[in-house]
């Protein structure tokens, strides 16, 4: 089990109660900041490159915009009631005590603006109704306190009218944008997307050789030749995945895992080098336009790779773009096989092999972990699987129990619709916020500690590229090694026996018996 | 003198609660969804989210789920108010509504349920530090208001007693636009006047909350993307990306 020392490096102390709401502590957090986009981020996204000199009045025409073409801006701004349901659920207030980082608090800093310029109130009463100008001072507490929101809406679970703080803070990014105060790390990395076809800047040669790399590493663990096919025309299946998936643990794991599934389920498949990512940071930014660029790609990537489905490999996001949005931005989907769900998550699609018994598992080489599950924020509250309500929670869930025999669930109101973000989604998972996303963690750890303490749980599996890169940085702060996430389809691939792969049992009995 | 005052009174307050709800409904309906918003878990069928809208409004279901103490003044105020109210229609209708007669018993106890969730919901406000962060004037106002409302009304049905005959009759003369007699009795004028405010400023304030929860997309979208496109109407006139990989694209 993990030591307990929560003191090591210097991280927040241990505290047992991961729902525990710290005293208000004003301006905690008012000066940590992500470093700002330079022009040449800000420019391929259709941004202006600079601060601009009429800013005020651009940033004011675009929320007027938003608030028409946006039902949701509109009736979020105008419904709260201020009832303060919202107020402890956000795990960076947990985390800081900054009371801006209340959800509700988070959404006044923008909703002050909108009533002096667009509401009665304002306009007339503007002290009466907490209106505010909107000032430079102003939009630096903008762009401070809506880049540590990871939008997870754990918020709008709670709103009595399910007031979606992530909606607000997306608008919010995009009216910065708009005036050309962008986040470095979210629009350096959409304009590398735009590029090269990834985050991560990785050119199609540089991604088969990597590929090849693992499908060696593949053969000399299990004997037999899986492959990871990269831009082959007429595959059945176009895997769409976190390009995390092609160099990070433990995600790589997962990787693995998907290969191995789709090889002993006996499909043809693919990766495309020109659609080589999931994620889609144009969410983060609340840009509709950037997200349906990104997404297109994967469009235009089935269509010239004549595939017949889509599958979406472990990220968060990513597949909340797949599954609720993808189909906006670049549908409709009438050429590939209706037959499938369009797009398919890897988990559903191997819980079916699963069930259907095509894969031969052997769950005791899961033995030495004991496992929990974290629900990624953007999978729990952001989208689905399977066919019935709460799939995204009890799919998951399902394929680490057939793949493994020790597994516990954290405290319930740290789980499925109530889950904690891990602390570093919505285009936090930079380093100059490391700082936040180690507060922001402090709430998912505590619940993790729990039922290590409980259960003697070692092990956390998470589906999202985001999750296991912030707990590989941010658990060794919490008493735990890097390599205590793992990807859920790294289990997969730990008790997935190929056909005729020899096991380590089998081959020991063979060397024994002359 | 003061039975026209009012009676203007309530014909511009009627008149601008009704065009000024209506406006904003008419708002927030043609306003475009863009994406597929809505929190899950939730239902995947259009019957299943309208269950899930009716435990919202009758139980306040999320709110139970989040805070128990708001909930239960929330519940101890608006249905205190909500029975109340279907009270108060004895005052417009004639014959009294057989239902609203039932009503009466309970409807009279009622003024105290909702003035205890009153008291309890801004108690919270001043005491509980978080919430008492988020509160601008106006949210306490508010409270103030439906507390003046609800205790003058109070007062008139347990201690000073108001010509309720007289009452009655004014206001099924205002139906006629006929301006009647209007008891001159403070607590009845206050009461009235405040209620007046009440409807004037509904449309401009959070009290907006009970239209615009059924115009949020977070719970009124089913869960259906994958099946069914969701688009909106800006979107659709989008300028079309190519289809297929351009072929100069550079790795
Ligand atoms: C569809 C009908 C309605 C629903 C479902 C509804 C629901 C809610 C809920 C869930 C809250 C949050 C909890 C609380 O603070 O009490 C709330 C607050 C409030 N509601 Fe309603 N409401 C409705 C109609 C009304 C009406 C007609 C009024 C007034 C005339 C009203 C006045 C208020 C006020 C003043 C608050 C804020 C209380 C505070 O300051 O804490 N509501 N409502
Ligand atoms: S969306 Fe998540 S991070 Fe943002 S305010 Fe709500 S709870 Fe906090
Ligand atoms: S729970 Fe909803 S209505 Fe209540 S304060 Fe938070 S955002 Fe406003
Ligand atoms: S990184 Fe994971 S937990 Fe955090 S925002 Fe994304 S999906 Fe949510």
């Amino acid at each position: 089990m993990a030591s307990l020392d929560m003191n090591a490096e210097g991280g927040p102390k241990f505290v047992g109660d991961p729902l525990k709401i710290p005293a208000i502590e004003c301006g905690a957090m008012m000066d940590t900041n992500t470093f700002a986009a330079a022009p040449e981020h800000n420019e391929p996204l259709g941004f202006p490159g600079e601060l601009l000199d009429n800013w005020q009045e651009v940033a004011i025409a675009k929320m007027g915009e938003l608030a028409a073409n946006n039902r949701a801006f509109k009736v979020y701004l105008d419904t709260c009631v201020k009832c303060g349901a919202c107020t402890d659920k956000c795990h960076y207030f947990l985390g800081t005590g900054d009371p801006k980082n209340m959800p509700v608090a988070r959404q006044d800093l923008l909703r002050s603006v909108y009533r002096r310029y667009y509401t009665f109130a304002g306009k007339y009463f503007p002290w009466l109704v907490g209106a505010r100008d909107l000032t430079k001072d102003v939009l630096d507490e903008w762009y401070t306190y809506y880049h540590q929101c990871s939008q997870c809406r754990r918020c709008a679970v709670a709103c009595p009218y399910g007031i979606d703080t992530a909606e607000i803070s997306m608008a919010a990014r995009e009216i910065l944008d708009s005036v050309g105060v962008g986040q470095k790390y979210c629009n350096e990395i959409i304009a590398k997307l735009k590029k090269t076809g990834n985050n991560l800047g990785l050119n199609p040669k540089a991604l088969a050789a990597t590929l090849e790399d693992l499908e060696e590493d593949l053969e000399d663990e299990t004997g037999i030749a899986v492959k990871i096919p990269l831009d082959v025309k007429g595959a059945d299946i176009l895997l769409i995945t976190p390009s995390a998936d092609f160099f990070a643990e433990p995600h790589i794991d997962g990787l693995l895992g998907y290969a191995k599934v789709f090889h002993s389920a006996g499909v043809s498949w693919t990766i495309s080098s020109y659609a080589s990512e999931a994620a889609n940071f144009g969410m983060f930014i609340g840009s509709y336009e950037n997200m349906r660029e990104v997404s297109w790609r994967i469009r235009q990537a089935a269509k010239d790779l004549g595939v017949k489905r889509i599958v979406f490999g472990e990220c968060g996001h990513a597949w909340r773009v797949a599954y609720s949005f993808l189909n906006t931005l670049a549908g409709p989907f009438d050429f590939l096989d209706q037959n499938y769900p369009i797009p398919q998550h890897i988990l559903e699609f191997t819980l079916d092999e699963i069930e259907s018994g095509n894969l031969k598992i052997d769950k005791s080489r899961n033995d030495e972990f004991v496992m929990t599950y974290h629900d990624s924020c953007n999978v729990a509250r952001g989208s689905a699987m399977g066919r019935k309500e709460g799939g995204q929670f009890d799919v998951p869930r399902a394929v680490i129990k057939a793949v493994c025999n020790n597994f516990y669930d954290m405290e319930r109101d740290t789980i499925r619709e109530n889950t904690f973000c891990c602390g570093g989604g919505g285009g936090l998972l930079t380093d100059d916020l490391m700082d936040l996303r180690i507060k922001g963690a402090k709430p998912r750890m505590t619940a993790l500690q729990q039922v290590s303490e409980d259960h003697g749980v070692t092990h956390m599996a998470a589906i999202c590229a985001i999750c296991k890169t912030q707990f590989s940085k941010v658990m060794p702060k919490f008493g735990y090694e890097m390599d205590n996430v793992m990807s859920v389809h790294q289990l997969v691939a730990n008790a997935v026996i190929l056909d005729g792969q020899e096991t380590e049992a089998e081959t020991a009995t063979a060397e024994e018996t002359p | 003198m003061i039975a026209t005052v009012y009676a203007v009174l309530f014909y511009v307050a009627t008149l601008l609660l009704v065009v000024g709800v209506g406006m904003k409904v008419w708002k927030y309906a043609t306003t475009p969804v863009p994406l597929k918003i809505v929190v899950s878990p939730a239902p995947r069928t259009r019957r299943g989210v309208v269950l899930r809208m009716f435990r919202e409004v009758i139980f306040f279901e999320s709110l139970f789920r989040s805070n128990k103490w708001i909930w239960i003044f929330a519940v101890l105020f608006h249905w205190g108010m909500l029975i109340v109210l279907l009270r108060h229609l004895r005052y417009f209708t004639q014959p009294v509504w057989w239902w609203v007669d039932l009503l009466q018993p309970i409807g009279r106890l009622m003024a105290f349920v909702m003035l205890a969730g009153l008291l309890g919901l801004w108690a919270r406000r001043i005491f509980q530090q978080r919430i008492r962060y988020i509160s601008n004037p106006s949210d306490h106002l508010m409270l103030v208001l439906l507390l003046a409302i609800a205790g003058s009304g109070t007062l008139m049905t347990y201690v000073t007693r108001t010509d309720v005959i007289a009452v009655k009759s004014y206001f099924l003369g205002l139906f006629r636009f006929q301006i009647g007699e209007l008891p001159l009795d403070p607590i009845l004028l206050t009461h009235l006047g405040l209620v007046a405010l009440l409807m004037i400023i509904f449309p401009i304030s959070k009290l907006m909350h009970a239209p615009g929860m059924f115009f949020a997309p977070s719970r009124t979208q089913v869960d259906n993307a994958r099946e069914k496109r969701h688009i909106s109407k800006w979107a659709r006139n989008l300028p079309p990306l190519p289809e297929g990989i351009p072929k100069k694209e550079e790795g």
